[in-house]
């Protein structure tokens, strides 16, 4: 075992550590300005694990995707709805929880026996290392070109979807405008309809 | 195991740790009372499911690369979701003034 394989060993018990005890203190902690800042904690290792399987433009997609949108998305979220709320309590949260962990037991006990029992094909195919960006753009520009388009228009929609729905409802008074029985004409309503005041 | 793999690290444990952090969004998605933190264990899967993506391309795809293209779309849509999902969050909170998941029940019965 030569001095990089070690190196290589150590970075991704490293990496793999900070992940799992992220991700467990992300759904345990009970502030959740912790858990946000820990999430992108998680982000960062799992594009150190890229960088760990020769993928250096999935990592940096990941660092500028995640890191730097999703997680400041969700620390914006965090500060527009922080209000402290007494949840009240519900019956049945303890059983709740112990029957969920036990699922999420099994799921992990199934998962963790496939992946070690399979004969996986291995060794495939050398990797190409560093050629990846050059084929990702490849595969992206022939094969996968209606995926890409879609995706493209998706995000598109989401756009457009996310602004429709978290914009603020511009409500009118309508009492000027439903004057049916024209009790004042209207030169006289000095309030003009679209000002500061009539806004809310 | 170890001399037939490329590295010092078996494709195993790349898939034990994206195992881990499946489940532990899974639980954290059925436990989770705050609404944000429900995204955010949306979040960890997708993150799992990439991490086993990219160790499939890298390990037994690795001159064709197929699982990285998909990890990028993979990236591509959670994006998207977490816009939306942020925006109906703010929407709920404007109607509801809470963000308990437990009292979003106006569909439930």
């Amino acid at each position: 075992m030569n001095i990089a394989y070690s190196t290589e060993l150590i970075c991704f018990l490293v990496l793999s550590a900070v992940i799992v005890s992220g991700s467990l203190a992300v759904v345990l902690l009970e502030n959740i300005v912790y858990s946000a800042f820990l999430l992108g904690g998680v982000f960062l290792a799992v594009a150190g694990l890229y960088l760990l399987l020769n993928a250096s433009f999935v990592a940096a997609a990941q660092i500028l995707v995640y890191v730097g949108a999703v997680n400041v998305l969700i620390l914006f979220a965090i500060m527009l709805v922080n209000k402290k709320e007494k949840l009240k309590p519900i019956e049945g949260l303890k059983t709740r929880k112990i029957i969920s962990s036990g699922v999420c037991g099994g799921l992990l006990i199934l998962l963790l026996r496939v992946s070690i029992s399979t004969k996986w094909n291995l060794p495939g195919p050398p990797s190409i290392g560093e050629e990846a960006t050059e084929r990702i753009g490849e595969h992206l520009f022939t094969d996968y070109l209606l995926p890409f388009e879609l995706a493209s228009i998706l995000l598109l929609m989401a756009m457009i979807g996310a602004i429709v729905l978290a914009r603020r409802d511009i409500s009118i008074q309508t009492d000027y405008i439903n004057d049916f029985r024209n009790t004042k004409s209207l030169s006289d309503k000095k309030t003009p309809l679209l000002s500061e005041n009539s806004l809310k | 195991m170890l001399e037939n793999s490329i590295g010092p690290v078996p494709l195993q444990a790349y898939l034990i740790v994206a195992a881990f952090l499946f489940c532990t969004g899974v639980w954290g998605l059925i436990n989770s009372r705050n609404a944000v933190r429900v995204l955010m264990s949306i979040e960890l899967m997708l993150n799992a499911v990439n991490i086993n993506l990219m160790s499939f391309s890298s390990y037994i795809d690795g001159s064709i690369i197929r699982g990285q293209v998909f990890s990028i779309f993979v990236i591509t849509v959670a994006a998207a979701e977490a816009a939306v999902g942020l925006a109906i969050l703010l929407s709920l909170y404007r109607n509801r003034v809470t963000i308990d998941m437990e009292s979003f029940n106006l569909l439930k019965w």
